[in-house]
């Protein structure tokens, strides 16, 4: 028996229907087709599948989705506007913070929280924010750099 | 953070490089911060189908009977595939060069020999359908004894492991049980030095979790074709492995792949491919066989776990002048890479220095865990961490700054190696002296002035010198050299009062075999290097050359 929800996808209106127990994660990728998701462990404990729900950073794979309905759920595919990068893009690119790429979007996103509440982050802050998120090739260095870049300011001297 | 050395080896480099020292960003980069890279499963097919595989719960045991029957009526459920329906059901993966027996089944069919060895593969519409079907699976097992040790896989009366090899152990060029490395004389080496230092190491297995897990996308194509998205590392290794597990032409299958979501060699081993094709051949339909993290952990096949045991005979004066190792690579219940691991540390013996008497034995053992493969340098990464550690354990042995104990074991150009090739383009000493140099880690005089290109012979590397260089002298009143001196001159300026290690000096009546080799011209005249397997990617092109030396502006 499928469940009719409905919640606003980087910032558009969405409507599906969900297998009672579906998780976020596949209905996302399987069921609306938003493919910047992705999947690690399916058990919650590496962070690659990495969302934002009403602007929490939520691991997509065991996040019921029909708790998700109403809510505003932010993936990577919304993070471009237009022809524009958001800057955590564009500092990624810079400061060459993916290798594989596969735990990329859930970086973004988890570092997009904390922007969102916080632009002018320490070097600490950072770290905590990606504390949840697993890198198995480019290291958290240049990640935390790029979040860094992307915050701009003076965020680097206070750390 | 980037820095070129220009002062070092100045004459061998061309320095009109675009690329090199230049920021670049990388090719698919755009992709992986949009969210927009094609992974494999990143491709959506209608009327997708999902394998999921039964897989062993005993590190050895007996299939005695396996009834499927309910599993096959559960809903959802398309398809059940046994051993049986596999065209090829035993190969090895170094079988496309020739090198080894087929010994793996894709799914096993009487003795399962690893915990997590796949048994049944179940395909339905879903991968929840496909796991509440598999629980109905029943499999009735005679438990075996099983060997989880490489030591004690080897006594006479172990227990068998792999069908294809029953004492154990890989065989070699058709007839031998491990690779054998010997340059020189160890045992009379061994008498005459004056400190020997022996230990035992031991590695444990290393899972490469890769944030995606192994996994593939078999879509039928037209004219009998199939698809294959794939997180493969190796899309054409992969491509001609499920070609021969499948008993289908190369040209059947188009593999598309190279966006692969993290691997470090656990890529590599056909994991997922064949079945998948074999399943969407059965069905008719796309099938992806995706592996679960828990399957990634258990049937992904990790670094081996290796032990080694290292006895050095060493000088007072800092020279090593025996090098002797045994040691087991623990290849699983199956052959996979671990054989060719064990080609690559052999060849790569003593580690990079340059010692006269050398014996090496290096096995490759079959145990019942989980089959090892391909890790980021693996058969050198574990042997230098052993060989390091004994580095370390040297230098205190004889009181001398572990660095200096290394730089004056370091190969140098012309060195004989105990492969019987001479060492050439060394630079070993150099990356010492500047790694160094940015430590703060202090150097004596004479080891900040001490270059790869100076003192290296074939003698140094084996044969005997009549004239005993002096023991080791710290040379303190000379005056220290300027950190950003030029290295390359210093030999000239003044010539290195270190002693250059030379071969081990024995009494003539000490070792006549040790003799006749002291006595050969070399390196011409030298025994002949073992030889490789042909086929072996280990190949004639190992080593990375300088680049000075590809443009062909380097010395020979």
């Amino acid at each position: 028996m499928k469940t009719p929800i409905q919640f606003i996808l980087n910032g558009e209106d969405v409507a599906t229907f969900v297998e009672s127990g579906s998780n976020l994660l596949d209905t996302l990728r399987e069921t609306v087709g938003d493919l910047s998701v992705k999947g690690g462990c399916w058990q919650g404990t590496c962070g690659t599948c990495t969302v934002l729900v009403d602007g929490v950073p939520r691991l997509s794979c065991v996040t019921l989705a029909e708790t998700c309905a109403g809510k505003s759920v932010e993936t990577t595919a919304g993070l471009r506007r237009g022809a524009d990068l958001h800057p955590l893009q564009t500092a990624f690119m810079g400061r060459f913070a993916a290798q594989c790429g596969y735990c990329t979007p859930g970086m973004l996103m988890a570092a997009k929280a904390l922007l969102d509440r916080n632009p002018n982050p320490t070097r600490a802050d950072v770290v905590d924010a990606i504390c949840g998120n697993i890198c198995r090739c480019t290291g958290y260095e240049p990640i935390i750099e790029a979040v860094l870049d992307a915050a701009g300011g003076d965020a680097r001297r206070r750390a | 953070m980037l820095e070129f050395r220009k002062d070092i080896f100045a004459d061998e480099r061309d320095d009109n490089l675009i690329e090199v020292g230049q920021p670049t960003a990388r090719q698919d980069i755009l992709g992986h911060v949009t969210g927009t890279s094609p992974y494999y499963d990143d491709h959506r097919f209608a009327n997708l189908l999902h394998l999921k595989i039964l897989r062993s719960p005993h590190a050895h045991a007996r299939i005695r009977s396996i009834d499927d029957s309910a599993a096959a009526r559960a809903p959802g459920v398309k398809r059940i595939i046994r051993g049986a329906d596999v065209p090829v059901n035993l190969n090895t993966l170094l079988s496309l060069i020739q090198f080894g027996k087929d010994d793996e089944p894709s799914l096993a069919t009487d003795v399962v020999r690893y915990k997590g060895e796949p048994i049944l593969g179940i395909v339905a519409t879903s991968e929840r359908a496909a796991l509440e079907a598999m629980a109905l699976v029943r499999i009735s097992y005679d438990q075996l004894p099983a060997v989880f040790d490489v030591e004690e896989a080897l006594k006479p009366n172990a227990v068998s492991v792999n069908a294809a090899y029953p004492k154990n152990t890989f065989e070699y060029y058709g007839k031998y049980d491990h690779q054998k490395l010997r340059y020189g004389d160890v045992d009379a080496a061994f008498k005459q030095a004056e400190i020997v230092l022996e230990d035992r190491y031991q590695m444990s297995p290393i899972e490469h979790a890769p944030t995606e897990t192994n996994g593939s996308i078999a879509v039928p194509d037209t004219n009998g074709r199939f698809i294959v998205y794939t997180s493969t590392q190796a899309l054409f290794f992969s491509l001609d492995t499920s070609a021969k597990i499948n008993a289908m032409q190369s040209n059947q299958l188009h593999f598309i792949g190279g966006t692969v979501g993290g691997g470090f060699g656990g890529k590599v081993d056909t994991l997922t491919e064949p079945l998948a094709i074999l399943a969407a051949r059965l069905t008719g339909a796309p099938v992806r066989h995706r592996l679960s993290r828990h399957e990634e952990m258990q049937f992904g096949s990790p670094r081996g776990a290796e032990r080694i045991f290292v006895k050095d005979g060493i000088m007072k004066d800092g020279r090593i002048v025996a090098r002797q190792i045994r040691a087991y690579f623990d290849s699983g219940a199956y052959t996979r890479l671990s054989s060719y691991a064990v080609v690559k540390c052999t060849a790569h013996l003593p580690g990079p220095y340059t010692i006269p008497n050398v014996h090496a034995d290096v096995f490759c053992v079959f145990t019942n865990r989980t089959p090892a493969t391909a890790m980021r340098g693996f058969g050198v990464t574990a042997m230098d961490f052993a060989l390091e550690c004994h580095m370390d354990k040297g230098a205190v042995a004889v009181g001398m700054d572990p660095l200096e104990f290394r730089m004056l074991n370091m190969y140098r150009d012309g060195d004989m190696k105990a492969h019987r090739r001479q060492a050439k383009n060394c630079a070993l000493i150099e990356c010492a002296q500047v790694a160094a140099e940015k430590a703060n880690w202090p150097l004596r005089d004479e080891f900040r002035r001490m270059s790869s290109r100076a003192g290296g012979s074939p003698e140094r590397g084996g044969v005997a010198d009549r004239t005993r260089t002096p023991a080791f002298a710290p040379t303190a009143k000379q005056a220290p050299v300027p950190a950003d001196a030029d290295h390359r001159r210093a030999p000239n300026v003044a010539p290195p009062v270190v002693p250059q290690r030379i071969a081990y000096e024995r009494p003539a009546s000490a070792a006549p075999a040790r003799t006749t080799l002291a006595q050969q011209p070399a390196p011409r005249a030298v025994p002949p290097p073992p030889t490789a397997p042909a086929s072996s990617p280990a190949g004639s092109t190992h080593g990375a050359p300088r680049f000075s030396s590809v443009f062909g502006t380097r010395r020979r």
